[in-house]
């Protein structure tokens, strides 16, 4: 594996196996009274966190201390960085401190990429704008893995699991991460989603595209709805949030058009009643809370891949 | 830099013309050249050996941004022209967004007096268009035209003159004094937030696209207007196989319309900003191999006019950061020549007439530039740039006469060198160095 875990491009799909296998080894211990792992025992991570997202926070700041690293939460807010410290100081600050590995989620795309180029530790995207988060990409296919193949599956791929991504795709880190790792990984992808919402050269990237849902549902294993943010209809991207939802929300009636087998994923936060109805996302299909959860050991096996911790022997056994 | 006058005696070099290149000695004095022929002697010359060089005519810019007024801390006029002279330029248009805006007889005639003072070539300020560049009000371009400066090139580079009616005007208003308005092309709606050309890398990327639609609308609707109102019309900065369509199109009906292209738009493409470096940030943004194909092709065709540098220099500080906070623009001046050989010489595309013709003789018409662009003959003025293009390829180095470092083509290893440059018969560069 490569030293940083930028993009879901730099994952061959040795890599990606390594780290759902990995993950899976570690979900052993979640079900244990002490889940706490030696591995990472004086190693320093930090979150480096411009952007208010708590739960993906948290679920690097869990993993992180489950295998007892020390964790230094960084927020941009109320910062040196919101005195106009610039991206490049605050690595040479971390770098300072003796960062082993930087978490970042920034608002601009590339920011991880420039972060890896002025420090020496591991950087780990968590989110960069609107290119990638490649730690929810893996968090999703363990998850699918999971799901449809049940929990003996080290060493399968996704092959021939066919998941539509519905929704902002233009704006998307997620559906970005999540089609090339689920390609890599085997999978058919389809993007499901208005025109407006999709780049300009989608037919470039390693998946399907259709702007009707309802054609896509039947044939669809997974449904992965992805948050639409309501401010898109200023620019016009959509007419209505009403119109959004009506083409491309799921609700009772498409999820009844799902092979009875499906399930219905959403990286989160969601919007109840645009994107996805209360009832689906509460229904027995969905995968939702279940992604939080699989998030912390899909992120402690990243961790532990990147710092290469000690061995687990307690667990392997 | 030695302010003599010296007579010099440049021999053996290779002047280029309609009948192509013939090695010839060129004696220079009083700031003109007065003979050219074989075998030329003068006893109190100094002698300059120029076996194997080109001598072009002074190359003239009508893109640069020298950052005087205002932002001292990324170019001064005397630092850019020190650039400019070591990339064989003799004169470059200054670019009206300082601080304050060259928007007034007053500022331009600064500027100007600053090129005069700093001597390393000659300064021809560009006046914007409208007051502060705000796109609202025509600046008071009369003025500025009559001022010392003389000012003929009006611009907003930097912004787009987006009002159609104010567009109008203003080409209209400078057909009084033979003035030309150079449009910065760029539908501002289309884009808000663009980072990149818009297409596959800036899909992966998750950068905002710009569309080359955004480009070509506004040369299109700015050729209509030129043709309407029968006025001048330079287009800045080329960046689409679109744009150079549209002006082929526009010049076949024999309208008024000129064009430039950057070197920058010549070579690299928007693969580059994989790495998410901004140094590859500029506006307009780099383009696909599609786009510099038919920009060399349109440079080469003559539908393109010329090659102008948009000389952008940054402070470190503005580039080392990510890349949607990073300022766009690329500095040039030195590196153009070689690039124009890289580009279009070595490739068979333009000869060195041709090169001459593009890089000094059509900017200089166009800016409507006395004394510059004129052929390598007696009785002309002598602006001469000596190049070497059987100079080995040698990576570039960041570190130049600009007081910025923010060249894209650092460590890419160039043909060619600029051996010498003269204004008005004294040497700006000798041996490649500032003299």
């Amino acid at each position: 594996m490569k030293r940083h875990l930028i993009s879901a491009a730099d994952l061959s799909r040795g890599d990606a196996l390594l780290i759902l296998d990995t993950a899976e080894e570690l979900a052993s211990l979640a079900d244990r009274p002490i889940k706490k792992l030696p591995t990472l025992r004086g190693r320093t991570v930090v979150n480096l966190f411009f952007e208010d997202s708590t739960r993906t926070r948290i679920s690097f700041e869990a993993a992180a201390k489950r295998l007892s690293a020390d964790v230094i939460n960084f927020s941009a807010k109320g910062s040196s960085v919101a005195k106009g410290e610039s991206l490049k100081d605050t690595a040479l600050t971390l770098e300072a401190m003796g960062a082993d590995a930087v978490v970042i989620r920034h608002g601009a795309s590339g920011a991880a990429h420039r972060l890896a180029g002025w420090v020496r530790g591991s950087v780990v995207n968590a989110g960069d704008g609107t290119h990638e988060h490649p730690t929810q990409a893996l968090l999703d296919a363990f998850t699918i893995r999971r799901r449809l193949k049940g929990a003996a599956t080290r060493g399968a791929g996704l092959d021939g699991i066919r998941v539509t991504i519905v929704g902002d795709v233009l704006h998307s880190r997620v559906a970005r991460s999540n089609v090339l790792l689920l390609s890599t990984l085997g999978a058919e992808v389809t993007l499901a989603a208005p025109p407006t919402l999709l780049p300009l050269a989608v037919d470039t990237w390693p998946c399907a595209v259709s702007y009707d849902l309802d054609s896509e549902l039947p044939k669809s294993d997974v449904v992965m709805m992805l948050r639409v943010q309501q401010e898109r209809m200023n620019a016009a991207y959509f007419p209505s949030v009403r119109e959004y939802s009506r083409r491309y929300g799921l609700d009772t009636a498409r999820m009844a058009r799902l092979p009875e087998h499906a399930i219905v994923m959403h990286p989160g936060p969601m919007n109840r009643g645009v994107e996805i109805a209360a009832d689906v996302a509460d229904s027995a299909r969905s995968t939702i809370v279940e992604q939080v959860a699989n998030g912390v050991t899909t992120r402690m096996a990243v961790l532990y891949l990147l710092l290469g911790g000690t061995e687990f022997p307690e667990v392997a056994q | 830099m030695n302010g003599d006058r010296a007579t010099w005696l440049i021999k053996g070099a290779r002047v280029t013309g309609p009948g192509g290149q013939a090695a010839a000695d060129i004696l220079i004095s009083d700031g003109m050249i007065e003979a050219i022929g074989s075998g030329l002697s003068d006893a109190g010359a100094r002698v300059l050996d120029a076996d194997g060089l080109i001598a072009l005519p002074g190359l003239v810019d009508l893109h640069t941004h020298l950052r005087e007024p205002g932002r001292e801390d990324a170019e001064t006029v005397e630092t850019g022209t020190r650039a400019a002279a070591l990339g064989g330029f003799t004169a470059v248009h200054a670019m009206a967004n300082t601080e304050p805006v060259a928007d007034t007889a007053g500022v331009v005639e600064q500027v100007w007096r600053l090129g005069r003072a700093a001597g390393y070539c000659d300064v021809q300020p560009v006046g914007a268009v409208t007051v502060g560049l705000a796109g609202s009000r025509l600046a008071e371009l009369g003025a500025m035209a009559d001022s010392a400066a003389g000012v003929r090139v009006f611009s907003d580079d930097g912004r787009c003159v987006a009002d159609s009616l104010l567009m109008r005007r203003a080409l209209e208003y400078v057909k009084a004094f033979d003035g030309v308005i150079a449009q910065h092309a760029q539908d501002a709606r289309l884009t808000e937030g663009a980072q990149l050309n818009e297409g596959e890398i800036s899909g992966r990327l998750g950068l905002a696209g710009w569309p080359a639609v955004a480009e070509e609308a506004i040369i299109a609707r700015d050729c209509l207007l030129a043709a309407h109102v029968g006025s001048r019309l330079h287009v800045c900065h080329v960046s689409t196989a679109g744009s150079a369509e549209i002006i082929r199109w526009a010049k076949s009906k024999g309208w008024p319309v000129t064009a430039e292209v950057t070197p920058h738009h010549l070579m690299l493409t928007d693969e580059l900003a994989v790495g998410y470096d901004p140094v590859y940030k500029v506006n307009p943004p780099l383009r696909t191999a599609a786009d510099v194909a038919e920009l060399r092709r349109a440079l080469a065709d003559g539908t393109i006019d010329c090659v102008a540098t948009d000389h952008a220099p940054h402070p470190v500080e503005a580039k080392e950061t990510e890349w949607q906070e990073a300022a766009f623009g690329m500095t040039g001046l030195e590196t153009a020549l070689r690039v124009v050989q890289r580009a279009m010489v070595d490739t068979g595309l333009l000869d060195w007439a041709g090169v001459a013709d593009r890089m000094s003789v059509r900017p200089a018409r166009i800016g409507r530039l006395t004394g510059h662009g004129a052929p390598v003959e007696a009785g002309r003025p002598a602006h001469l740039t000596l190049y070497d293009p059987a100079a080995p390829a040698e990576a570039v180095s960041p570190a130049g006469a600009s007081k910025s470092r923010n060249t894209p083509f650092a460590g890419m290893e160039l043909p060619g060198r600029v051996v010498a440059t003269f204004l008005r018969g004294t040497p700006t560069v000798l041996d490649g160095k500032l003299a």
